[in-house]
């Protein structure tokens, strides 16, 4: 009796605590810990996991380990085969089929086909579903997006089609090298017809969640935490290793790095200004790779609005020149971010950073070219330059304004007036033009240097500097096709610099502090894109 | 007083219908709306989301939908923002918190902050009196947001006592924090209120009368001085209960406690129009109840009060 | 019937001015009281230190509130300590601008926003909850539940239409202050208004015909004061944070600008970074301002409580 009892309950703290993979890691033999929790830091609440209505990082982060899409991004970015195979582009190159993987399952035991993709595109494109993402597909081409969304056309217009269970079929209107990149997009990951149906809104809460990806849905609570387990039912799950994965908000970052000293997160960040300081202390958890945003202030040129010394491209030259972006990163930012001297990242793939003109003069130099320029447009001691900058209330972006503040006031005899709003009041001027300059920043899309350049053009719905060059809007639609855009990206670059309707100041980097035992996050993905399914806790 | 009661319940339905319409004016003239994005959203998709939501109508049939829906089918519309939430399912998540720990920094606040003040008039001028407020000011300039981290670097940090933060569904350790960075500012300005008032009190004919008769202090304080020395305190403490019980910011921010102090602030700032009016609404009615429960208390401390 | 009215006015005359001589003397009495209450002397002492730093700082400091020291910019915490060789007498904050100076200038602004806070209340939420009380009844109902609604009511959007049609000013800070600090006041007030009013020497004034408006202000409003003085007190703290709140909407103080709450709280987020000074100083003036206050106000209220004549 005593035995069986003993047996019993030995078989039982087997099955539930020893893993089924064993304790090393299947790819790379290293000795794996026995707690294989995840805990890592989300900013802000997650606000939809429906792939079609997510728009949030916190909300990608958590649907990629939900659901997958066609391919996925390996730690380089690159795309690699995830719900699909393969995939094959038609000689016009406007046709992809791609071939499905047919092991992958939902969690509800079905097969995932064809069909979930055209259901899920679909459904991203109706306007009944009013996705802020509507626009993704019609940003990769693909047929009709655009006028099903603006309900011009029944969705079964939309340019996806199944040719079986495991064979997808995609047209696009023109060719467009970087398409198979937007794939790695949850816009464009497979929807569970039979669950949206069934729960309507409500589908993506815990226990009514269907989806095709390495975890599932076990929790969710706003301002809380979100938690995932590992799926029995993901082709894959034999080589998933850590579960559960909980991701908690912290809207204080200065808490959220206390927790994770305190050792009750696995992933955070590090508190701004406080990088140097603290990557001494925790050489080996703490690091800052590049990230693809860059921070800009803009000027208003829309006609009859904005300051009119502003209009004159040689001020926003001598104002662009005496801003000196080491100050800002080196004295406020400190987490090696990149000065910015050019609009697009130089991490972006595939894209060579052009020089512009004043990126190589040094500082001197560059204060001497202001203060001769400024003078030219008329502005000096007895007229001097006055004008407002807008920014949303945050401590970083306060910091960065006096600080620009003081070196045009110092350096150029300008007096710029920096005035905070609340977020959606700043937003709202910004939009409706009502500002002379404002702070903006943009983060991509898509990997590919189009995602930031096409917002310069004259006919993009978020150009609120209302710049408007002819021969930038040519460039950049021609780019479109070429196998290789990159002279014309570099001939955009060099237009901005010329005309400067956007000072850049500097390219993100994302820094994060990380438990040494954690392996397999990227590090040089600049989109900053991971999988739950890829990290694992070795044994220390 | 049943009249009474009757009366002000009724009364509160055309406060609660007032508190809407402004609200909902108030929100609209606003600039921003629930759709505004830093990558602005295309104008078409705008138009899908505002004919999703209804927000093409003009605001009086907004209004009147809003009110019809809530008194027929107790609905309170969708959250603009999250997005397979309802208003009633972010309330009945957010409020559960905020009503626990907010109920429990309450009493901490009320007995500590009335024990501090009854202590320090009775000993009026002596240490007894200094310490009570000295620690009173103390803990009221200490604002949580400074309170907050320092407890965590305290018990989480140093001591590792306590989970920085969480709230597992209330179990005890998560409380602690929440409840003492939320009650201390209460508990001063309780303490302060409970000290002059009582003051106030022992010096008035009928208390000198009854120490005259040589009665014992704790007799004389607890039997005669104490009810009429809670009457201000009882003015402070209605409202205050509704700000507790609705939850702090700086707490649901430090703590990740998921309460509705966040979401309130979340959605104003998000414009999530139907959240807001939700969370208004709820702390209309709790207003409305505390402050009614306040008069009616009042008569049962001075039983010449009539309304 | 028109004898009696004259005879009912010319009594209320006679008590009105025998009211005038014994409140003069209820000042000169309280004014005497106040000054023999060594704990409000120390106060008001305090106090005055604490305006005279606010105004006076600056002038002491080598350095401007807004001036960066791009040397020191970002290297708070080795460089910027309190230091009375480089004239950063409180030290430096993160962007290299004298703390000192800031502290001072922020000092002013906030003992602005606390007294005015406080002072509005007191008329206000004074005169506001004795009317409400004192006549009860259906004015009271309609008051108190305009209280009520403004308690409810989502006060960020009132701020931000504010600062919407009346731009950006110091001004609208104050009257976004205004509006708010007085709502607490007047439900405190009406509810000691509710008791006070049935007390013997209110029903005598009553029956001797004296006004209402009189008996609100020269019977009703001196017992209050006590109450009135204690949460006055209490709103300056609260009106120098909630500024902070006001000022983040983008309606009050501006940046290079600072204040006390803003000085606090940026503080407080770095201080286990190494630059703990930058809580300290201005955490600690806060707090002397506050016990300055308290030591003022409680003078005040002994001084001026009615029942210790």
């Amino acid at each position: 009796m005593m035995t069986r009892h003993f047996l019993l309950t030995t078989i039982l703290a087997v099955t539930v605590s020893t893993p089924v993979w064993a304790d090393k890691n299947p790819a790379t033999g290293e000795e794996l810990a026995a707690n294989q929790a995840y805990t890592y830091w989300m900013l802000d609440s997650a606000k939809s996991l429906d792939p079609d209505l997510a728009t949030s990082v916190e909300d990608a982060d958590i649907i990629r380990s939900l659901v997958e899409g066609l391919y996925e991004e390996d730690a380089a970015g690159a795309i690699i085969p995830a719900g699909a195979t393969s995939f094959d582009l038609s000689p016009d190159l406007m046709t992809y089929t791609y071939h499905l993987r047919p092991e992958a399952k939902w969690s509800n035991g079905d097969p995932v086909v064809a069909q979930d993709y055209v259901y899920g595109w679909q459904r991203l494109v109706d306007p009944a579903t009013a996705s802020e993402y509507a626009w993704y597909l019609e940003l990769a081409q693909v047929v009709n997006a655009g006028e099903i969304t603006r309900g011009e056309k029944p969705v079964t217009e939309l340019g996806i089609k199944a040719i079986d269970d495991l064979t997808l079929e995609i047209r696009i209107l023109a060719p467009l090298p970087y398409f198979p990149k937007m794939m790695t997009h949850q816009a464009t990951f497979p929807v569970n017809k039979k669950a949206v149906d069934q729960f309507g809104a409500e589908w993506t809460k815990p226990g009514n969640y269907v989806g095709n990806g390495a975890y599932t849905l076990t929790e969710h609570l706003v301002g809380e935490k979100v938690v995932m387990t590992k799926s029995p039912t993901y082709w894959n799950a034999a080589n998933v290793i850590m579960s559960p994965i909980t991701a908690v908000t912290i809207n204080d970052e200065n808490a959220a790095f206390t927790r994770w000293q305190a050792g009750e997160l696995d992933r955070s960040t590090v508190p701004s200004g406080q990088y140097p300081r603290l990557k001494a202390e925790y050489p080996d958890e703490i690091s800052s790779n590049p990230s693809a945003c860059s921070y800009t202030y803009i000027i208003n040129l829309a006609e009859g609005k904005g300051n009119p010394g502003l209009h004159d491209p040689r001020v926003r030259k001598a104002l662009s020149y005496a801003l000196d972006r080491n100050i800002v990163i080196d004295n406020i930012l400190q987490a090696g971010q990149i000065p910015a001297y050019s609009w697009t990242p130089g991490a972006m793939d595939g894209f060579k950073m052009p020089a512009t003109d004043y990126a190589a003069w040094t500082q001197d130099e560059r204060n001497a070219k202001a203060k001769a320029l400024l003078a030219e447009a008329g502005f000096g001691p007895d007229n001097p330059l006055k004008f407002t900058m807008n920014y949303n209330t945050s401590e970083g972006h306060q910091k960065i304004a006096v600080a620009i503040q003081q070196m045009w006031k110092q350096t150029l005899g300008v007096e710029m007036t920096p005035q905070n709003f609340e977020w959606a009041v700043h937003t709202d001027k910004m939009h409706a033009g009502d500002f002379d300059m404002a702070r903006y920043a943009w983060c991509a899309d898509y990997n590919e240097a189009s995602t930031f350049l096409d917002l310069w053009t004259s006919y993009s719905g978020n150009n609120d500097a209302k710049y408007a060059n002819p021969e930038y809007d040519a460039l950049l639609k021609d780019a479109k096709t070429m196998a290789d855009p990159n002279p014309n990206y570099t001939k955009a670059e060099e237009l901005l610099a010329a005309d400067m309707p956007i000072i850049p100041i500097y390219h993100y980097t994302q820094v994060r502090v990380v438990k040494k035992d954690i392996k397999g996050l990227p590090t040089t993905n600049v989109l900053n894109t991971w999988y739950a399914k890829n990290l694992y806790r070795v044994a220390e | 007083m049943l009249n009474y009661i009757l009366k002000r319940l009724a009364i509160a339905v055309p406060t609660l219908l007032t508190l809407i319409v402004l609200s909902y004016i108030l929100m609209y003239a606003a600039p921003g709306g629930p759709f505004t994005r830093e990558k602005a959203l295309p104008p078409q998709v705008i138009e899908n989301l505002r004919a999703r939501y209804g927000l093409g109508e003009p605001l009086y049939k907004q209004i009147a939908i809003y009110v019809w829906n809530i008194v027929v089918h107790f609905d309170f519309g969708p959250s603009y923002i999250y997005k397979d939430r309802t208003v009633n399912d972010i309330i009945a998540q957010g409020f559960p918190v905020t009503l626990r720990y907010g109920t429990l920094a309450f009493f901490v606040a009320a007995t500590v902050g009335i024990g501090l003040g009854v202590l320090a008039a009775i000993y009026q001028n002596t240490k007894v009196d200094y310490a009570a407020v000295g620690i009173s000011i103390g803990a009221q300039v200490l604002p949580s947001f400074v309170l907050a981290p320092i407890l965590v670097l305290i018990f989480t940090l140093w001591l590792g006592w306590l989970p920085g933060g969480g709230w597992e569904g209330g179990k005890w350790p998560y409380v602690i924090m929440p409840v003492i960075a939320l009650a201390t500012s209460y508990m001063a300005s309780i303490a302060r209120i409970t000290r002059s008032s009582m003051l106030e009190v022992m010096t008035s004919n009928h208390i000198r009368t009854a120490r005259a008769k040589g009665l014992p202090m704790s007799h004389v304080v607890i039997r005669h001085a104490l009810k009429p020395a809670l009457l201000p305190v009882l003015s402070y403490l209605g409202p205050a209960f509704v700000g507790m019980i609705t939850g702090s910011v700086v707490v649901d921010m430090y703590f990740s406690t998921g309460g509705i102090g966040k979401a309130f602030v979340d959605s104003a700032t998000n414009r999530d129009y139907a959240v807001m009016m939700g969370v208004t609404l709820l702390v209309g009615i709790l207003y409305i109840l505390f402050n009614l429960l306040v008069d009616v208390l009042y008569a049962w401390i001075d039983p010449k009060i009539r309304y | 019937m028109a004898l009696s009215t004259i005879d009912r006015g010319a009594l209320a005359a006679r008590l009105a001015s025998l009211d005038e001589v014994q409140g003069r003397s209820l000042w000169a009495d309280a004014r005497h009281r106040f000054a023999r209450n060594k704990a409000a002397l120390t106060g008001l002492v305090m106090l005055a230190l604490c305006f005279a730093f606010a105004f006076l700082g600056q002038a002491l400091s080598p350095h401007t509130y807004d001036f960066t020291d791009f040397k020191i910019m970002g290297h708070a915490a080795e460089l910027g300590a309190p230091s009375f060789a480089n004239g950063h007498y409180f030290g430096v904050d993160d962007l290299g601008r004298d703390l000192f100076a800031r502290t001072a200038q922020g000092t002013r602004i906030s003992l602005f926003v606390g007294v005015i806070g406080a002072v509005i209340s007191v008329v206000v939420g004074t005169i506001y909850g004795a009317v409400s009380g004192y006549n009860g009844g259906r004015a009271d109902q309609i008051m108190m539940r305009i209280v009520d609604i403004l308690l409810a009511i989502p006060f960020m959007f009132v701020l931000i239409l504010m600062l919407v049609m009346f731009g950006q000013s110091i001004l609208m800070l104050f009257v976004g202050i205004a509006l708010l600090s007085w709502l607490g006041m007047a439900r405190i007030v009406r509810g000691q208004t509710l008791s006070l009013k049935n007390k013997e020497f209110i029903e005598a004034a009553r029956a001797t015909g004296v006004p209402t408006i009189v008996i609100i202000f020269r019977h009703i409003v001196p017992n209050l004061f006590g109450i009135v003085a204690v949460y006055a007190t209490l709103l300056v703290p609260e009106m120098i944070l909630t500024e902070s709140f006001i000022s983040f909407l983008g309606l009050g103080v501006q940046a290079p600008r600072t204040s006390l709450g803003a000085l606090i709280n940026e503080g407080a987020k770095t201080m286990t970074y190494g630059t703990l000074w930058q809580l300290l100083f201005p955490l600690g003036l806060f707090v002397t301002t506050m016990f300055a206050f308290y030591f003022v106000g409680d003078g005040l209220r002994d001084a001026l409580d009615p029942k210790d004549r």
